[in-house]
């Protein structure tokens, strides 16, 4: 199983992700002889999924079922061990785009963190690019190194221990982008654009307080950096829910009630029945995420 | 535009895709000599551009050529300024230069920085204003009189920033945020073999394609007479690309599901009586959806760069030879023979493309279209193979929560979710950072979901007698699920 590329049937080794129905998933690694523990009852993982599809309904002990997805970034970035905070598909998509990141693509990313990121990046970039991450956390480094060998990514990422703010990237003139999630990102714009090509690239910035934004863009300016653009994106997710509204008794005449209901006005008058009517809606869920970080964009521009 | 030719793809040739840049505004145009180009109301030729570096900035010369801007820093020095505003009148007196002053120091060839340095010197407020003031005031001149483009490669955010700002009605409105939540949520990565079905002008095409990096391969579904790919031809991609790229009629859907499907039985294409019905149908159904005037030239256009891009095919699979003969004869039957082996070239092409999606394990679908997402999404996931995602873009949302009931009733997916983004801009200056004024009210809306095995698969006995015994907890299961 490698992350950035899919494949047919679930074999030993293999990081897969365990969908036991409605938000609710876990990350297992496959390993011929263990066993993987569910409300609904054991998996063995030799008999119940070496050799299957990815995508099969896997029956477990107590007769209960779940499926066995292969893991894509984005399943991953939602079951991944948390390190740290971790950056979502939502700010991932809109990096990667803003970013220009393609197959090919040279990227410096700092910090590691739980690799959340890193993890999309080289999906993206992979098989011809690659992708540099420092991370400032010994353990944190060493732990994202042992991931990407066990998602069979390794040879398209090289994992450093440093501190960004004070040695950089560890690499010159190579890099088409970088990403940094750093708390004092405007010490690192020095190294980021000396990590970048001579022609040019993109640089983004993630930081969750505005303070941050404020030093990170003036760094930029005075480093040359230009299309200066700071933006925020939101993800409102809607639950997907049928209504039933009653509706209130006026007083009107059976009669006049039928007559209603065969002109045909909308779907929602014809579906009045009883009282009510019924409609779909998507439903904002009472609480959501309100921020995560700005996203500060620029871009080195020739020579 | 990727590792295999960045070498020669530094520098600006004749034949180019790229994207000029002025201020905010992006163009995306083709370079060729001696051809008039019309950007911001400013006719100009791209000639001096060839040759050059892609991020280059140039500036507009008299007659519309263009001449290398050195990059110099020009900071007018401020020194007077004042501390707020109380005194400041509007009375149209304040700026001494007229129109006519203006037009004749254009005239006289005299460079857009200077004719700012001229409105300063001649305007009786600049030095009351703020410093905050004198900045934007400067920011404001330069923008209307300094005429400076830059030079672009072609890229996803480029171009759909490009088209949400200048023509958002052809692409479906979709944001370019969207359109990042749609490729990162479809895992789309090279080697994949992804499906698009889009009436965006070609730009989600492109986007995938650029993230396919010619590796894989795209079928694209097309309604009418043929696939529009304008704004695909715009990212400039390198022939190779379009190797991996495929297209298939969505009225032939139907047969392909149901078995009856035959190339052979596509006789439209034999026809060309028949065939120019059909051009003429998608021109009205273009028509009919456009919001611009211009949606009619922009088909024709497409169907130019249909024609164009065939023929490309036929010459890279013929000898060089040939195509110079058939230059010489101009001959009716050559044109005829042409045109029949274009014909059988597009119905390979289709029986190819019938065959990628007969084998159902494409590795995703990318829906964006102004078409109801249901059908389209029910009969297309058929090809998709299980534990891959999908994501269907609409403009609007109604469409997509009965996409969702549907999808949920008739089995096969997971993990649906339906999400629109929300994007905001910042000013971000020292003391004086906050969200911009104006921010778009939305950016659509996007269904995704991950394909798991059908339901269909009867389990065999043993799994019954397994199952059988806990029926209640089974029961419980689905509900959570559904």
């Amino acid at each position: 199983m490698s992350f950035v590329e899919y494949k047919e049937f679930i074999e030993d080794g293999d990081t897969a992700i365990v969908f036991l129905g409605h938000d609710s998933m876990f990350p297992i690694t496959i390993q011929n002889g263990s066993q993987t523990q569910t409300k609904y009852g054991v998996i063995r993982h030799s008999t119940d999924l070496i050799g299957k599809k990815y995508g099969s309904k896997v029956i477990c002990s107590k007769g209960g079922w779940v499926y066995i997805l292969y893991p894509t970034p984005e399943l991953w970035t939602l079951n991944l061990p948390h390190r740290t905070q971790i950056l979502y598909s939502t700010d991932i998509s809109l990096i990667t785009m803003m970013l220009e990141l393609k197959p090919g693509s040279v990227v410096c990313e700092s910090g590691t963190g739980s690799g959340s990121l890193s993890h999309a990046i080289i999906r993206t970039v992979a098989p011809t690019g690659h992708l540099y991450t420092v991370e400032f956390h010994q353990q944190r480094a060493e732990k994202a190194i042992e991931e990407f060998r066990q998602h069979k990514v390794d040879h398209l990422v090289t994992v450093k221990n440093q501190d960004v703010c004070k040695h950089g990237f560890g690499v010159t003139g190579i890099a088409d982008a970088v990403f940094l999630d750093i708390p004092s990102p405007w010490e690192a714009i020095g190294h980021a654009k000396s990590a970048m090509k001579s022609e040019g690239g993109r640089i983004c910035s993630f930081s969750p307080c505005i303070e941050q934004v404020q030093r990170t863009c003036l760094a930029l300016e005075e480093h040359g950096f230009t299309e200066i653009n700071t933006l925020e994106i939101l993800l409102r997710v809607y639950d997907v829910r049928t209504i039933n509204l009653q509706v209130a008794d006026l007083g009107r005449a059976a009669e006049e009630k039928s007559s209603l209901d065969g002109t045909d006005r909308t779907k929602q008058i014809s579906a009045v029945q009883h009282g009510s009517a019924l409609f779909k809606s998507g439903v904002p869920p009472r609480e959501t995420v309100g921020h995560t970080g700005y996203l500060t964009f620029a871009t080195k521009s020739l020579f | 535009m990727d590792e295999c030719d960045t070498a020669p793809s530094k520098l600006v040739s004749e034949g180019d895709f790229v994207v000029l840049k002025r201020q905010d505004v992006f163009k995306a145009v083709q370079v060729q000599r001696r051809k008039k180009i019309i950007f911001e109301k400013q006719w100009i030729y791209l000639d001096n551009v060839i040759g050059k570096h892609y991020g280059t900035t140039f500036e507009i010369c008299n007659g519309g050529n263009l001449q290398t801007k050195r990059t110099e820093v020009t900071t007018t020095e401020m020194k007077e300024a004042g501390s707020d505003n109380r005194n400041i009148v509007d009375d149209g007196k304040s700026q001494k230069l007229t129109r006519d002053d203006i037009e004749a120091l254009k005239e006289k060839g005299i460079k857009g920085e200077a004719i700012v340095q001229q409105l300063i010197e001649n305007s009786a407020t600049f030095r009351d204003k703020t410093e905050f003031a004198q900045e934007k005031y400067i920011k404001k001149k330069k923008k209307k009189y300094e005429a400076v483009i830059t030079i672009l490669k072609p890229s996803t955010r480029i171009l759909a920033m490009m088209y949400y700002a200048r023509e958002p009605g052809k692409i479906c409105q979709l944001r370019y945020d969207t359109l990042a939540q749609m490729l990162t949520l479809g895992n789309i990565h090279a080697g994949s073999k992804v499906i698009v079905m889009e009436t965006c002008a070609g730009l989600v095409l492109g986007a995938v394609m650029e993230r396919l990096g010619g590796l894989g391969s795209v079928i694209q579904m097309y309604p009418g007479g043929g696939p529009v790919r304008a704004a695909t031809d715009s990212f400039g991609f390198p022939k190779s690309f379009y190797k991996g790229l495929y297209e298939f009629p969505l009225n032939k859907v139907e047969s392909l599901l149901t078995g009856t499907y035959s190339c052979r039985t596509s006789f439209s294409e034999l026809n060309p009586t028949l065939e120019n019905d059909e051009s003429g149908e998608t021109q009205d159904l273009n028509r009919d959806n456009g919001e611009d005037s211009n949606s009619a030239t922009e088909s024709e256009s497409v169907m130019d760069t249909n024609a164009q891009q065939q023929q490309e095919g036929v010459e890279g699979s013929c000898e060089g030879a040939l195509s110079k003969e058939k230059a010489q004869k101009m001959e009716k039957k050559q044109l005829a023979l042409e045109r029949k082996r274009k014909q059988d070239e597009k119905r390979r092409k289709e029986s190819e493309a019938a065959a990628l999606l007969q084998d159902k394990n494409a590795d995703g679908l990318i829906v964006a279209s102004r078409f109801h997402p249901t059908p389209l999404l029910l009969s297309l996931l058929e090809f998709v193979a299980p534990s891959r995602p999908f994501v269907v873009y609409c403009q609007y949302q109604e469409p997509l929560l009965e996409c969702y009931t549907k999808l949920r009733e008739k089995g096969g997916v997971v993990n649906l979710k339906l999400s629109e983004t929300w994007l905001r801009n910042y000013q971000v200056l020292p003391n004086r950072s906050h969200p911009k004024l104006v921010m778009s009210g939305g950016g659509g809306y996007v269904l995704h979901g991950t394909t798991v095995a059908a339901e269909r698969a009867k389990p065999n006995t043993s799994t019954i007698e397994k199952s059988e015994e806990p029926a209640t907890k089974k029961m419980k299961v689905e509900e959570e699920e559904s």
